[in-house]
């Protein structure tokens, strides 16, 4: 049996041939390293992203996600849900919390849910939390330390947490403006984090990438400037928007600002997976645009 | 749609604060704002906004119903919370900067051509086809949102990102056709249905 057990919700963009698909190859291949099972919630659905208010409206949305809510404790009793997308775990995070403290919204969403089938009643029994969180939380850092073979020495981190993992929830202790438990993951794996990167937890723009992609890129400028700036050899992200948003269009910025970004974007998965001794392909490091290639380096080495 | 912002107009008549309140995303907590201006300074795209959330707040309060149901401003809003972690008074503002934008594109107020309208209706209804994003059709029906001309070339414009998707396998070429979604998608569109139904009965959308 797994050390640890968690009712799984992946994402649309953690599928197959999507834009996230290699952020869910490193998780498989970390918790996988971890011992830890992750059991995906049957048939589940998009949780609207934030982006969904505008046409969802409210109820829709908080139905969406308590849908998977519902079959979660059906299907995988007694067990946390976990999220590894930064807007699935606020999705279903924030349904949650405004169901606790509403009466009528959850009376109203389990009239919805009636018509879903599948005889779904949302409880509100099981927790949502975010991968970050079980790792530090459930495990911790002593524990996390324990399967590494090949410290990632000699690669400058810039931790970039971005908004969605970082507010308005956030990880229990950290603060909202200079979160730290990124940094000391890079550690853990034998990075060295950039101390002083001040674009953290500035927005890459989100799903405005898409709609004002002037106005976003003006943001992604900023968060890639200072990496540089700090002599980061790699932004580190536990957000898939994030990766996508820094990673794609730095040519799109070179173009418009006459930078020359080139920069790789990794996922937090992807570091403790080369870390612990898996291959370029178990990290996903086929996914990246922009080649991480140092860390493929150490994961072609033999370990240590 | 327009009878219903008529419809509405009449039954709040100079009190758009109460019809913010019983209409808006958490709009009860507008009353709370006491005009520090902290959002509008901790707001990414802060200068994009016409009017930053602040003034908004005070719009509201003010009565200045079309000027704000009618703004581009909540449409800047990139979702990224620095404003409900910053206030003072912990109102949850983009919350409700989101529901305003809902409202007013509800009753057919918003900007008619403002991108992010326009790309979170998409978005919404390529969810909600197959429960989940179908991520293929949702860029390209964005590019081609204007007609075939601008749409290739935008698609021209941004060829080497969608090469470069296709190359590292993160973008489905296939995905028109071999996007699978939930398997009760059937179950999802009439739990839908029934979830717009209750809102729209609550919030008198309801013919």
């Amino acid at each position: 049996m797994a050390r640890k057990e968690y009712s799984f919700y992946p994402g649309c963009s953690s599928e197959r041939l999507t834009s996230a698909s290699n952020y869910m190859v490193s998780v498989e291949a970390m918790c996988k390293k971890l011992d830890v099972k992750l059991n995906e919630i049957p048939d589940w659905n998009c949780c609207g992203a934030s982006i969904g208010y505008a046409e969802g409206g409210e109820l829709p949305r908080h139905v969406m996600n308590a849908r998977n809510l519902a079959i979660s404790e059906q299907a995988n009793k007694g067990q946390d849900v976990v999220a590894t997308c930064a807007a699935c775990w606020l999705g279903a995070k924030e349904t949650k919390d405004r169901l606790a403290h509403d009466a009528d919204l959850l009376a109203e969403t389990n009239e919805a849910l009636r018509e879903a089938g599948m005889n779904l009643q949302y409880k509100g029994e099981q927790e949502v939390r975010h991968m970050v969180e079980v790792l530090i939380e459930d495990l911790g850092y002593d524990e996390l330390k324990k399967p590494v073979v090949k410290p990632l020495e000699g690669i400058k981190f810039a931790g970039y947490v971005g908004c969605q993992t970082n507010r308005p929830f956030g990880i229990a202790g950290e603060s909202f403006e200079n979160p730290k438990y990124l940094d000391r993951l890079i550690e853990i794996v034998g990075g060295e984090p950039v101390e002083k990167y001040d674009q953290k937890v500035t927005c890459c723009g989100g799903a405005l990438a898409f709609s004002e992609p002037e106005k976003s890129q003006a943001q992604i400028k900023k968060i890639i400037e200072s990496a540089y700036d700090h002599g980061a050899d790699m932004i580190v992200t536990p957000c898939p928007v994030c990766q996508m948003n820094v990673e794609v269009y730095q040519g799109q910025i070179n173009k418009r600002y006459g930078t020359k970004f080139n920069i790789p974007v990794t996922y937090y998965s992807q570091l403790m997976t080369v870390a612990y001794g898996g291959s370029a392909k178990e990290a996903g490091l086929n996914g990246q645009i922009i080649r991480a290639r140092r860390l493929e380096e150490i994961a072609a080495k033999g370990a240590r | 749609m327009g009878d219903i912002n008529t419809a509405m107009a009449e039954q709040y008549r100079n009190n758009f604060l109460k019809e913010v309140e019983a209409n808006v995303e958490e709009g009860q907590w507008v009353k709370m704002c006491m005009q520090c201006g902290v959002c509008s300074g901790s707001c990414p795209l802060g200068p994009a906004w016409e009017h930053p959330p602040q003034e908004i707040f005070m719009m509201i309060r003010a009565g200045r119903r079309e000027e704000v149901l009618k703004s581009e401003s909540m449409w800047m809003c990139t979702s990224c919370y620095n404003c409900i972690v910053r206030c003072p008074r912990e109102l949850p503002i983009t919350h409700i900067m989101h529901g305003l934008a809902n409202y007013a594109h509800r009753l057919g107020l918003a900007p008619k051509m403002n991108p992010t309208r326009r790309f979170a209706k998409m978005f919404w209804n390529n969810l909600t086809k197959s429960g989940r994003v179908n991520e293929i059709e949702l860029s390209v029906g964005l590019y081609f949102m204007d007609g075939f001309k601008t749409g290739i070339a935008r698609a021209w414009a941004m060829k080497d990102i969608g090469l470069g998707m296709l190359k590292t396998r993160r973008l489905n070429p296939f995905g028109f056709v071999s996007h699978k979604g939930c398997k009760d998608k059937k179950g999802i569109h009439r739990m839908l249905k029934k979830a717009r139904e209750i809102e729209d009965r609550r919030k008198g959308f309801a013919a």
